[in-house]
């Protein structure tokens, strides 16, 4: 344990400038001109499409983020850009939407996501080792962020992660390096561990077995 | 049990999330076209009389929020809370992904009865492939006219879109959720004015967790009068109820509400692995003050657990065996509520901070037994001193972790200083220990 060591300005306080006056003559943030900005065709259409889905479209915020930051693998100044340059919103309004949620990475990170839940379900169960190895066994991959994720709703099998939305588990112990190597190559993880294939566990709720009919 | 599944009866029927088989098996039938024929009042009084509860935590009468809704022309909303992001909590994304279109149906016949013409379901991010689903169901309900315009001929029309969050378990809260969906920080709002009043776009809204959603068309079919035989006194009907932890079987079961928590954990669910000894049980989530073994014998249902000093919550139990320091659960569960605090409010901000760094003095053994007196009135200074209930979601379950193994917390208390060699008269241990003054 060593005593967090706190970066300070020569003012004496961690924040710059904290006792400058604003400066009261400065243009606020502007709407991105759309002339001066290129945005691609097919991330204005998507865009335009969720907004009209909306009374009103500051309602697409977040979804059009999530698609900048697909296009992008995060939202980087240039995806704040186009996106407030199509809803016709300042970009410091988007910033302050994005770093509000876990799922949309305001730094640059791995545009593989892997979330691995370690909340009380999945740690019962051994999900922060699984997050640690996994980490391992991926190792420095710059393509790929394997980070701790808060509930991920699919307790029934934990431990588990989502491997871009795909949700896999229960993982073992022997299936970490395999699941890294599915994961590096981009390949479909662990398919017989898919949560879309698993049946209910209710013995009530099915009359017979339609899985194997 | 006499009960059978209502909303997972033949859950795992291939096609099931299409529309032919749900329609083949009665969906979008005539229960539809009756619920669209009756005045919404009538819907109203049907859905107060089955004495259906929210499904999503809070356990209010359904039917008594959606009278709550104003009459008038006015632009109305219904939305529908998937949203989903309790720990433990995992009932609804079963429901979504296996029988989607019973949701759409019942936002259907929901949107009718609080005079909504404009629907949406917020589905959290993380849930892209039961989006996926929903998205596709959306798309063929439109295109059969189930939704849009003039609904099957009645005059009704309902433009219903899927809402996609991007991880945020403050989002869950229903005025957090409606600024999210406004395209803003899911901040909760100051209540009163409740959503029924001014809620999405300053327009009355219907907030309804999935489930709840889901078993109105139920309702409809069988009637409210038959719906409320089902269950226990003041816990109607069937509840859909995610278990998992320690257990054999994790999963989600339909169970008839009243059922004793026993026959849950043990029967359905094959109790902790062999050998093993359950410690303490969330009967509700994460968010519900914790029970022990000898709670085992009450009944499943909102009334009896709401009595035990706990509740019924979202239907999600989490049962924790004697393998597990009750120090590393309470850790656990206070580091997600501190990162999931919105900030807005300060007792929560702050609360759930301290309250984490106290249990990691408690873990590495800096801590004194009086730290458990200074955590426990920080959790009782939190609770209802919020605008919502997220600190309160750490600081019932934490308080009564200290209460109920105050012992054990203690012991470790105890062992962890032990191992630190402190003596208990250093002035600062965290400062003897760093500058290696003992050990």
């Amino acid at each position: 344990m060593s005593l967090p060591d706190v970066k300070r300005f020569s003012h004496g306080s961690r924040v710059p400038g904290w006792d400058d006056a604003v400066d009261l003559t400065k243009d606020p943030q502007e709407i991105p001109d759309p002339a001066t900005t290129p945005v691609p065709a097919e991330l204005r259409a998507e865009i335009e499409a969720t907004m009209a889905k909306y009374p009103d479209r500051r309602s697409a915020a977040i979804p059009a983020l999530a698609a900048a930051q697909r296009l992008h693998g995060w939202c980087s100044p240039e995806a704040f850009r186009e996106v407030a340059c199509v809803m016709r919103l300042t970009p410091a309004y988007l910033v302050a939407v994005a770093s509000f949620y876990d799922m949309l990475d305001t730094r640059p990170v791995g545009h593989k996501r892997v979330y691995v839940c370690t909340n009380i379900s999945c740690s019962l169960r051994g999900g922060r080792k699984l997050l640690g190895e996994l980490q391992e066994a991926v190792g420095d991959d710059p393509d790929v962020q394997v980070r701790g994720f808060e509930c991920l709703g699919a307790c029934d099998i934990a431990p588990m992660a989502s491997i871009d939305g795909v949700f896999v588990g229960p993982i073992e112990d022997g299936e970490v390096d395999e699941l890294a190597r599915q994961i590096v190559a981009g390949e479909d993880p662990l398919p017989a561990k898919q949560l879309l294939k698993r049946p209910s566990a209710d013995p009530h709720a099915n009359s017979r077995d339609w899985n194997n009919e | 049990m006499s009960q059978q599944p209502l909303i997972f009866h033949e859950i795992d029927e291939p096609g099931l999330a299409t529309l032919d088989v749900y329609r083949r098996r009665g969906g979008y039938g005539d229960r539809l076209t009756k619920a669209l024929n009756l005045p919404p009042e009538a819907l109203v009084e049907e859905l107060k009389a089955s004495g259906l509860r929210g499904r999503g935590g809070a356990g209010f009468s359904m039917g008594m929020k959606a009278s709550f809704m104003p009459k008038g022309t006015m632009d109305k909303y219904l939305v529908c809370n998937a949203d989903e992001s309790e720990p433990g909590t995992f009932k609804d994304r079963e429901l979504m992904q296996k029988i989607p279109h019973l949701l759409i149906e019942g936002m259907i016949i929901a949107a009718h009865a609080a005079g909504a013409n404009r629907a949406f379901i917020f589905i959290r991010g993380e849930y892209v492939q039961q989006a996926d689903i929903l998205d596709r169901a959306v798309a063929e309900a439109y295109a059969a006219g189930y939704l849009g315009n003039n609904i099957l001929g009645t005059g009704h029309s309902l433009e219903l879109a899927v809402h996609r969050g991007a991880g945020a378990y403050i989002c869950g809260e229903e005025t957090g959720l409606l600024d999210s969906l406004e395209g803003k920080r899911g901040n909760p709002r100051l209540k009163p004015p409740f959503p029924a009043n001014q809620g999405l776009y300053q327009g009355p809204t219907l907030i309804n967790n999935v489930e709840t959603l889901a078993t109105v068309p139920l309702i409809v079919e069988m009637g409210g009068a038959r719906y409320a035989e089902i269950g226990a006194e003041g816990s109607t009907g069937t509840k859909l109820i995610s278990i998992s932890g320690n257990v054999q079987r994790p999963g989600n079961y339909e169970i008839e509400l009243g059922m004793s928590s026993r026959d849950i954990i043990y029967g359905l669910a094959g109790g902790p692995d062999e050998g093993r000894e359950i410690k303490l049980w969330f009967p509700g989530g994460s968010s519900s003050p914790v029970l022990t073994a000898d709670d085992l014998d009450l009944a499943y249902d909102f009334n009896t657990l709401a009595k035990a000093g706990s509740m019924l919550g979202s239907g999600a139990i989490i049962v924790v065996d004697d393998s597990n320091p009750v120090v590393d659960v309470c850790l656990w569960l206070a580091e997600f509520y501190r990162h999931e605090s919105c900030g807005k409010c300060t007792p929560c901000r702050e609360g759930t901070n301290w309250t984490v760094k106290m249990l990691e003095r408690i873990q590495t053994g800096l801590a004194t037994p009086m730290d458990l007196d200074i955590m426990a009135s920080v959790q009782e200074q939190i609770i209802g001193n919020c605008l919502c209930v997220l600190g309160d979601a750490m600081a019932m379950p934490v308080g009564s972790m200290v209460k109920k193994f105050r012992g054990e917390f203690e012991a470790h208390i105890e062992a962890a200083r032990a191992a630190n060699q402190l003596t208990g008269d250093e002035d600062a241990p965290e400062l003897a220990l760093l500058q290696g003054a003992v050990a």
